[in-house]
């Protein structure tokens, strides 16, 4: 009995607590990603020939997300029957779109103006081998911020 | 020492190419940050910690990788790549590698 109490109280608190933090966490990817549009990010190997020399720097930009109780509940219990585990997508998602805010923020502190060739990398981090789902992702975005020479 | 993911740099010439160069480092997490995580894998969110753990041990291999590049003589490193794998429990390694190259100036 007091197993499920706890069980209940965690889906709870996991459910109330991930969902405030997902909407935040996506209201200020909104706001940044609207303020950084004007960097152009190219997934592109080659830059256009510059007339001037550029100066090239590698920019990157990381961050670890974690589900919360509730989503991992979900999650295993989509395990049962197969298909599309949404709650997972929308971790990927914003830690992908973090990752790059992350790169595109140090690219704006060097003064570029485009990021080149950029890749992006997931890795899952299982706490212990028990539980080996997904649990949390690091995402790694980089690419080579094109620095205009300084108009002077 | 430039470092970039391109295969070339806008505008400079290579002059020689000098082959692979690599860096690696292999983090254990502290069991704070554990703790901490933990608790994040109830609510959700950032693992701060964690974020900042493979942030600077990503900055050590790269910082290896330079230095490797450094004692060839290379003053540039292109097409640098980076990869990350779980060798054991709790400790995770963060490779770079790129090739070492001397630029005209």
């Amino acid at each position: 009995m007091a197993d499920i109490i706890v069980l209940i109280l965690l889906l709870a608190t996991g459910y109330f607590f991930g969902r405030m933090a997902e909407k935040r966490h996506y209201k200020s990817i909104l706001q940044r990603e609207k303020k950084y549009q004007k960097l152009t990010v190219v997934a592109s190997k080659f830059p256009p020939a510059f007339k001037n020399t550029h100066d090239t720097e590698l920019v990157m930009g990381s961050v670890v997300v974690s589900v919360d109780y509730f989503k991992r509940f979900v999650a295993s219990l989509r395990n049962l029957i197969g298909g599309r585990v949404r709650t997972y997508e929308t971790l990927v998602d914003r830690a992908r779109r973090e990752a790059i805010l992350r790169m595109k923020e140090e690219a704006a502190r060097l003064g570029a103006r485009m990021i080149f060739n950029i890749k992006l990398e997931t890795a899952s981090i299982s706490k212990n081998q028990r539980n080996n789902n997904v649990g949390s992702v690091e995402v790694l975005a980089y690419g080579t911020a094109i620095i205009p020479p300084r108009a002077d | 020492m430039i470092t970039t993911n391109l295969e070339m740099i806008p505008g400079k010439r290579i002059k020689t190419h000098l082959g692979l160069v690599q860096g690696s480092s292999v983090r254990a997490k502290h069991v704070g940050r554990d703790l901490m995580a933990g608790l994040k894998n109830i609510f959700g969110g950032e693992l701060k910690g964690y974020t900042e753990l493979l942030q600077e041990s990503r900055e050590e291999a790269i910082s290896r990788m330079i230095e490797q590049a450094q004692s060839i003589g290379a003053n540039a490193v292109l097409n640098v790549r980076f990869s990350t794998s779980t060798i054991a429990q709790g400790a995770a390694e963060l490779f770079a590698y790129g090739t070492a190259v001397i630029m005209e100036e």
